[in-house]
């Protein structure tokens, strides 16, 4: 394997500790018992710029840290959390938002959000559940489609948004005129 | 002679992502033992030279270069970032993104550690360092538990448990209040003396690095070198101010009573300077013509008043105590003292953000407490002190409009809101442009801008000049003074003296959560005692009047301040 | 700043506390993956027997931890409801046999071997949940990075681990003034508003986080690099401490506990311990 650059170290770190620092900040919905997890449209976001393992390591040690602080570690969701930030940055893979963002790598990185967040907690979250917890299938499945859902919503606005005006501000002064 | 540790030989370098170069034809040798200070405006590229030094160009900023630059003796560009950094130990500006370490004494160790040095003589090499730099006793504390100017002694440590030859500081004195800023430079020149390493600082603020001697000035702009002489050199001369340097206060005030800036003035520190007594008949003569011109400034009808405000996150310790003070309409006033005063909470309780657990704020005699931040937003505005924490939006029109679209305002009246106080702020002509085509000052009146918006009585501003070079802080303060002057009352919190003395006639200054003192500007900078318990510095102009045997300073400091703002240099 | 619940290192003069974070680390793994892994009800009632004992050594104590364990306590109720919701026979399945108690209403009827199910799940959950907790509250989180280091855990994924404990109080305390600074400007993300606004409404917020701490990874690589992180395979650490008699014991512990666990659990080929047959 290619050692992590140095700034990948950083990016994970970071990236960890705002995954952590979102989580804790719920935002409560009409649904109970369900928040809106911004987390994951950061973990997107930084997936997109600095690749696959930067986003599993991100969606690893943030969820861990997360859970390990508030009621201890579940791995099942935790490793499902690595997963999205792993797919999403496959499959954004060499997207370079910084020469600028068009309709079809907004396209793509929501293809790739779906895929990932659908895989994880669709398939992923579940099934480890069944074999680490025997937790019963109709209840996985319910539990892991909410889930599911929310944060595709969440990561398909709140992580467009982010991504496209991240592109607006690496614009740097062109072809500017003042107007009068 | 030896042969230089540093020497730049015809070299330019221009960034990847640039038009042009940055740096032209630079030829400059520094030796071993040397301490050099390398002056300039931002883009002047005397950070480049910093980073060409330390290797972060070309290894993290990768670009074209012209010439050579051999540290050490070697190429620098052929080696690694690696290797310099056994040369070159680099003390950044953000003082937090270098404190990588849990504890100071991991932080300490960061660059041991990555050099597979064993733990036992790690941990010798920490706690001699640590000594040195005086920060022994806090080896287990955590970062946020420090002061800034601790903060900096451990990056300093950090560097030093590497034996390295040349010692770069870039912007020290820039997250520093005045008296940490000087302990710092007391600080550098101790450990040049102590390891005999070439030391190279990076710095706009002339007059405070100068607290102690450097050997030589470089001095920069548009990526050249403009100068490279003594210091005394340098300031008998005039290319200071015409690229965009200030000058020390003192020699200011000299020149304004007509004494020449001469060698044999010893004009390199305030407390040195040769005066003989005709010189300081002559200054007393300019202060004795101008001390009538003084007038007070009247005040106007009440707008903000505090009372017995008490804060504290916990009942046990509390952030301030006790804050009483009125501020009235059309005033402009500064809020002094160290970091960690409380002066930034003091401007969250005003504007809401937390609940005082004692005393009332009232507006135009109205007691505050049970609005909303938001509601308070509408009469009170806050700017945060880093524009860039602040813009939420990538384009400059809808960023001020942000506030209105929110209170849900009709679009025909809020293109004429925005409008205006693009106009105001002087930002229409580049109203459809992104945010981030801007410069720092530029970015800082998008901010005012989307606070202005809604039209408040009241603006706080926090740290509004921080970071700034002379060039970027004067262009700041005259907007400011600008909007004062169409009747905004402007509060400031600050640890600049010089904007304090010359924007703001009043200032409330704190220290330990309590209020010291609500006063002149003028007078809190000519009283001793005052001065060091906020932690703040008094000004050369101070040291100079009492040298000259001015019976009162303060009164000296007033005429300064109002003589260079009717004929100084503005910008 | 906001009371946001979160545990932290308590530093105390314990056993657990002298042990070295390699130690607790690896301890820590076993006893999670033996929890996971098995369903007896008598190993359970082992582990949480030795996961209480072990909680009394540590001098932490319930009020050091009860914001957590309230956490933990509401998590747990909510996912046993959820369970009984979704599938009220399934313990039935699961034991081959049904014992009725009483009946709810509709399909809801309670069983016992449901409750035993539930009671095994609760159990799983229990004897994780003591000592998952004190690992973060008993190791100095120094010793974090050094611990993965030790167990074979790259160098460099370890420092990050280190990054993110250094610089969540800074993006804490950013998050906070930033939303503080736009709660000034409407932006309200508890309000009243609809969902879908809010969503937008924290961008607001995320982008200023977002590109300052774009800013601050590049500040902090550059510091990184310039003091010779990456530049060797290697690397020692300040902060690590050198195993000791009790390192070795309380390993040996979790390689009996672990092995005895597995060994009971598949010894009749399934994870269950069924008393209804």
């Amino acid at each position: 394997m290619k050692k992590l650059s140095v700034k990948s170290v950083v990016a994970i770190g970071i990236g960890a500790a705002l995954f952590f620092v979102l989580g804790k900040v719920s935002i409560p919905t009409p649904v109970p018992n369900t928040v809106i997890s911004l987390q994951y449209a950061v973990e997107a976001v930084f997936a997109t710029l600095f690749g696959p393992i930067v986003g599993m390591l991100i969606g690893f040690i943030g969820h861990t840290l997360l859970d390990a602080t508030s009621y201890g570690p579940w791995w099942s969701w935790i490793i499902a959390s690595a997963f999205v930030g792993l797919v999403i940055g496959v499959v954004t893979m060499k997207m370079e938002i910084g020469e600028g963002l068009d309709t079809k790598k907004i396209v793509r990185f929501n293809v790739a959000q779906v895929i990932a967040h659908l895989l994880a907690w669709g398939l992923v979250a579940p099934c480890l559940d069944i074999l680490i917890y025997k937790e019963p299938l109709e209840k996985l499945f319910a539990q892991g489609m909410m889930a599911g859902i929310s944060n595709i919503i969440t990561t398909g606005i709140v992580g467009t948004l982010l991504l496209v005006a991240y592109a607006k501000t690496v614009v740097r002064r062109g072809s500017l005129n003042k107007e009068d | 002679m030896p042969s230089p540790v540093i020497s730049f030989q015809d070299y330019g370098f221009q960034y990847m992502a640039q038009a042009a170069p940055t740096l032209h034809h630079i030829n400059l040798d520094i030796y071993p033992g040397e301490k050099v200070l390398i002056a300039g405006t931002s883009g002047s590229g005397k950070s480049t030279i910093g980073n060409c030094i330390n290797g972060l160009i070309p290894f993290a900023y990768p670009g074209q270069k012209t010439g050579k630059l051999l540290v050490d003796g070697k190429e620098a560009d052929t080696g690694s970032i690696f290797e310099l950094s056994h040369t070159v130990g680099t003390v950044l500006q953000d003082t937090d993104g270098q404190f990588i370490g849990l504890t100071v004494g991991e932080d300490i160790a960061f660059a041991a550690e990555n050099d597979c040095v064993p733990q036992d003589e790690m941990k010798q090499t920490v706690d001699k360092v640590a000594k040195l730099v005086d920060i022994d006793h806090h080896l287990q504390h955590a970062p946020h538990e420090l002061s800034g100017g601790q903060k900096q002694r451990v990056s300093l440590a950090g560097v030093m448990v590497e034996d390295v030859k040349v010692l770069l500081f870039d912007e020290p004195l820039a997250n520093l209040d005045p008296s940490a800023g000087r302990t710092t430079i007391e600080l550098i020149d101790m450990v040049h003396e102590r390891t005999g390493a070439a030391v190279i600082i990076i710095e706009h603020r002339l007059e405070d690095v100068l607290w102690r001697s450097v050997d030589r000035i470089v001095l920069m702009d548009e990526g050249k070198i403009i100068a490279d002489m003594s210091t005394v050199k340098l300031l008998t001369g005039k290319n200071l101010l015409e690229h965009g340097i200030r000058e020390p206060l003192y020699l200011t005030a000299l020149r304004y009573a007509g004494v020449e800036i001469n060698e044999a003035l010893h004009p390199e520190h305030v407390e040195h300077l040769v005066l003989t007594e005709e010189h300081k008949a002559k200054v007393r003569e300019w202060y004795q013509a101008r001390k009538g011109d003084i007038s007070s400034v009247g005040h106007g009808e009440e707008l903000l008043r505090v009372e017995h405000l008490d804060f504290g996150y916990t009942p046990q310790r509390r952030t301030l105590q006790d804050v009483s003070f009125t501020i009235h309409k059309g005033e402009m006033v500064s809020i002094v003292g160290r970091n960690g005063a409380g002066k930034s909470t003091l401007a969250k309780l005003i504007c809401g953000f937390e609940k005082p657990i004692g005393g009332s704020i009232y507006m135009e005699g109205r007691d505050l407490s049970d609005d909303t931040i938001k509601e308070r937003a509408m009469r009170i505005g806050y700017v945060m002190q880093n524009p860039n924490q602040m813009i939420s939006k990538p384009m400059i029109w809808d960023e001020v409009e942000m506030a209105l679209v929110q209170s849900g305002m009709p679009k025909e009246e809020r293109k004429e809101r925005v409008e205006e106080t693009l106009k105001v702020c002087g930002l229409y002509p580049f109203r459809n442009w992104p945010v981030s085509a801007l410069s720092y000052g530029q970015k800082k009146r998008v901010t005012i801008a989307s606070i202005l918006v809604q039209r408040p009585q009241v603006i706080i501003l926090d740290e509004p000049t921080a970071g700034q070079d002379y060039h970027h802080y004067t262009e700041i303060m005259e907007f400011l003074k600008e909007l004062n002057g169409r009747g905004y009352t402007i509060m400031m919190i600050t640890h600049d003296m010089h904007l304090m003395l010359e924007y703001t006639p009043r200032a409330i200054v704190f220290s330990e959560g309590r209020m010291l003192a609500d006063t002149t500007a003028a007078h809190v900078l000519n009283n001793p005692e005052l001065v060091k318990r906020a932690n703040l510095k008094e000004t050369s102009l101070y040291t100079l009047s009492m040298a000259c045997g001015i019976d009162n300073p303060q009164v000296f400091t007033e005429c300064f301040i109002g003589y260079e703002q009717k004929e100084g240099y503005n910008g | 700043m906001a009371n946001i619940a979160i545990l932290s290192y308590l530093k105390r003069d314990s056993l657990v506390h002298e042990l070295t974070g390699t130690t607790k680390l690896i301890f820590f793994i076993a006893w999670s993956v033996a929890t996971m892994v098995t369903y007896d009800t008598r190993v359970l009632v082992v582990l949480l027997f030795l996961s209480i004992v072990i909680f009394k050594i540590s001098k932490v104590r319930l009020y050091d931890i009860r914001i957590v364990l309230g956490l933990a306590v509401i998590f747990v109720v909510l996912n046993n409801l959820f369970v009984y919701l979704f599938a009220p026979e399934y313990g039935v399945e699961l034991y081959e046999s049904r014992t009725v108690l009483f009946t709810i209403a509709g399909p809801y009827t309670v069983t016992l071997q449901q409750l035993f199910y539930h009671l095994n799940m609760t159990m799983k959950v229990a004897c994780v949940v003591p000592v998952a907790l004190l690992f973060i509250a008993c190791t100095d989180p120094s010793e974090f990075a050094a611990s993965l280091a030790s167990i074979g855990v790259s160098y460099r994924i370890g420092y990050s681990v280190s990054l993110a404990l250094r610089y969540i109080p800074d993006v804490q305390r950013e998050y906070h003034n930033i939303s503080q600074a736009q709660q000034a400007r409407g932006i309200d993300l508890s309000g009243k508003d609809k969902v879908l606004t809010r969503m937008k409404n924290s961008v607001a917020i995320l982008l200023p986080l977002v590109l300052s701490s774009l800013n601050r990874i590049e500040t902090v690589s550059n510091a990184m690099e310039l003091r010779g992180f990456g530049k060797d395979k290697k690397r020692t650490w300040y902060s690590q401490r050198k195993m000791q008699r009790n390192d070795w014991l309380a390993i040996a512990l979790a390689v009996v506990v672990f092995v005895a666990d597995m060994t009971i659990t598949f010894w009749d080929g399934s994870r269950y311990y069924n008393p209804f047959l």
